[in-house]
């Protein structure tokens, strides 16, 4: 369902051009569980800002659900990221001034989605993810891993085929941590793409599929099944 | 493609404004000290406006006023070469005048000025020959006693009626009418005291004493009128009036037209529109505090932009495309100068209630047209100073904008 060919991915810094990612090529299936790992700057948020269509790249094509994705217009890759992809970000992101379930709502808002069918579908998210007596609790009154459930209940809310989560626990201790790994596994399991960028090798490791990545190379790709062969 | 739902744009606007209550409160004091400043400015030119026109309906406003002479052949002339000067208007100039539906009354004018003594005091004023009408149609009132009686206009009766500060320089605290009263050789009997008018059109009327216009004519020994003055019916009858003045004058003169008619609504248009064109400057320069205003508001946001890049990457990748993001943001605007124009509406109108307590001659109510414009120009400069924070926010780099805390 993911299909990368050649992707390349330049930035100018003064004279010199710096090549973030140099001649990615991916295939991803739908409800696959995915963890790109590997030292800072070797070109994995850069990966998952294009995957999320936040980025474009310089070379290379994309396609997303069989279609190329690569020039589409601003507006379509818009359309794209609300209805087709979730973002789960390492600091949350969650407007301190809205609710929890004011923030759940916001990409449905912004795909203007009817205001009943908006409660409805916040309701049942986040009751998945037991959030539901936190529903009118603002951002600064909640932990940071409920924070963080918020957020992944803002990415899932839409139902998009894949969830990008980039150190989705970097905040986060231990504990709240697993339980943020948790709830994104039950995602996955109800047939979410998940693709999660971390620095962490054990919540890495968790993932069926692992790729590693040294400056902007895929330098390993395997499964689970492979590493335990 | 994707639609916000305008209710849901205003609620998100409304959160945000609320989100930072400490900028939401300049930049709404900002606006509405600009549409206060119009409102009250204006109610300022607009009271003054009317206390003018107030001022001259007290007067007469269906006055004309008929001058011997062309105003348009004033100056050098062949005729004035010649030593000629303009026909005199005599009192049977002044009688014709009456016989029309559109005028209601007339008073001839003669002036001169005349030593007045009685009692062994004495002292120089302006002596006003006219008629019993002249009280009704300057709309003076008596303080003592009454006006000139309603004889004819021939008949110069020894009465007079004086100026109260001529009573107090003549009479000091004793009892003037039926006084009699020495002015140049004749004795004339004080049948009243004018009341305490203050100067009307150039005619003091404390400093005055007025007599029979025919007594008038005797004492100065002329037969000719300084003016008439001729109240018309109504406001719509000034015109047919002015054109029978016209016409009269001219069939008595030999068809010469040789007198000027002057209306008060002619000279109360002229001051109608110098005030108008007040109110316009007032408010203009108030206005300009409103641009003061919109430029605080484009401050303002333009920090708010960078404060909130973070939350616009954030709406980006949620999904939200280019004019979702400047909707927002101009919403945003919209809805502060609107309600910064609410509140500015509200302190204007007040400032305008203090001023009419304050000053309650002065009718300070702001135009319609001030109040509306005020309104609209603080709205408009608020979306418009806001157009370039909002495009700066809507063209903000996504993966940029989130990396920002």
């Amino acid at each position: 369902m993911i299909r990368l060919e050649q992707i390349g991915r330049d930035f100018q810094v003064g004279d010199q051009t710096v090549h973030a990612l140099n001649d990615i090529s991916l295939q991803i299936n739908a409800g696959e569980y995915v963890s790109i790992m590997g030292p800072s700057g070797s070109g994995k948020s850069t990966l998952l800002n294009l995957l999320g269509l936040l980025d474009r790249a310089s070379s290379g094509h994309y396609f997303l659900g069989g279609r190329d994705v690569t020039a589409l217009s601003d507006d379509e890759q818009a359309h794209t990221r609300n209805t087709q992809i979730g973002f789960v970000f390492q600091a949350y992101h969650l407007v301190p001034r809205l609710n929890a379930a004011e923030n759940v709502e916001l990409p449905l808002l912004l795909g203007g989605v009817a205001a009943e069918e908006r409660r409805a579908r916040v309701g049942r998210v986040l009751e998945v993810l037991q959030l539901a007596d936190r529903a009118h609790h603002k951002p600064d009154q909640l932990s940071g891993g409920q924070r963080q459930r918020v957020a992944i209940a803002r990415a899932t809310v839409t139902e998009p085929s894949v969830l990008l989560a980039d150190e989705p626990t970097g905040n986060l201790d231990q504990h709240s941590g697993l339980t943020v790994i948790d709830a994104l596994e039950a995602l996955n399991a109800r047939d979410i793409t998940l693709i999660m960028v971390t620095h962490d090798a054990a919540i890495g490791r968790r993932a069926r599929r692992q790729i590693k990545m040294v400056d902007g190379r895929i330098t390993a790709d395997q499964s689970s099944h492979d590493a335990s062969a | 493609m994707m639609r916000l739902h305008s209710g849901d744009v205003t609620l998100f606007a409304w959160h945000a404004l609320q989100g930072y209550p400490a900028r939401t409160l300049l930049m709404l004091i900002a606006m509405a000290i600009g549409v206060a400043a119009v409102v009250v400015l204006t109610s300022l030119g607009e009271g003054a406006r009317r206390y003018v026109s107030a001022e001259f309906a007290s007067l007469g406003t269906n006055l004309l006023i008929v001058i011997p002479g062309r105003s348009e052949t004033a100056g050098i002339n062949p005729s004035t070469m010649m030593g000629e000067t303009p026909r005199e208007l005599t009192l049977d100039d002044a009688r014709s005048l009456t016989r029309s539906f559109s005028v209601r009354r007339m008073a001839p004018i003669t002036v001169g000025s005349a030593n007045v003594m009685a009692q062994g005091r004495q002292r120089e004023v302006v002596i006003l020959g006219s008629s019993h009408e002249l009280l009704a149609i300057r709309h003076w009132r008596m303080a003592q006693g009454q006006f000139l009686p309603g004889t004819d206009l021939d008949l110069a009766t020894p009465v007079c009626v004086i100026g109260a500060k001529v009573r107090n320089e003549i009479f000091a605290a004793r009892r003037a009418v039926g006084e009699w009263l020495r002015i140049g050789d004749r004795r004339f009997r004080v049948i009243g005291v004018m009341g305490s008018q203050g100067r009307s059109i150039g005619v003091d009327v404390h400093d005055t004493v007025i007599v029979p216009v025919a007594s008038a004519q005797q004492l100065f020994n002329q037969s000719s009128l300084f003016r008439i003055l001729v109240e018309a019916k109504s406001r719509s009858a000034i015109r047919p009036a002015k054109q029978f003045v016209t016409d009269t004058l001219r069939e008595r003169h030999q068809g010469e037209e040789d007198v000027t008619v002057i209306t008060q609504d002619g000279v109360l248009a002229t001051f109608d529109r110098i005030l108008q064109a007040l109110t316009i400057a007032v408010g203009g320069i108030a206005a300009i505090s409103l641009g003061v205003a919109g430029i605080l508001i484009m401050n303002v946001m333009l920090v708010a932009v960078s404060q909130r890049t973070a939350e616009i990457g954030l709406l980006k990748a949620l999904g939200a495309n280019r004019r979702q993001i400047l909707a927002l943001f101009l919403s945003e605007a919209l809805l502060l100068s609107m309600l910064g124009a609410v509140l500015g509406l509200v302190v204007g109108q007040l400032g305008s209630l203090a001023i009419r307590y304050a000053f309650p001659l002065l009718p300070a109510y702001a135009p319609a047209w001030a109040v509306s414009l005020s309104i609209l120009v603080a709205v408009a400069t608020g979306v418009l100073f806001s157009l370039l924070p909002a495009r700066r926010a809507a063209g903000l780099d996504p993966v940029l904008a989130l990396s920002r805390r």
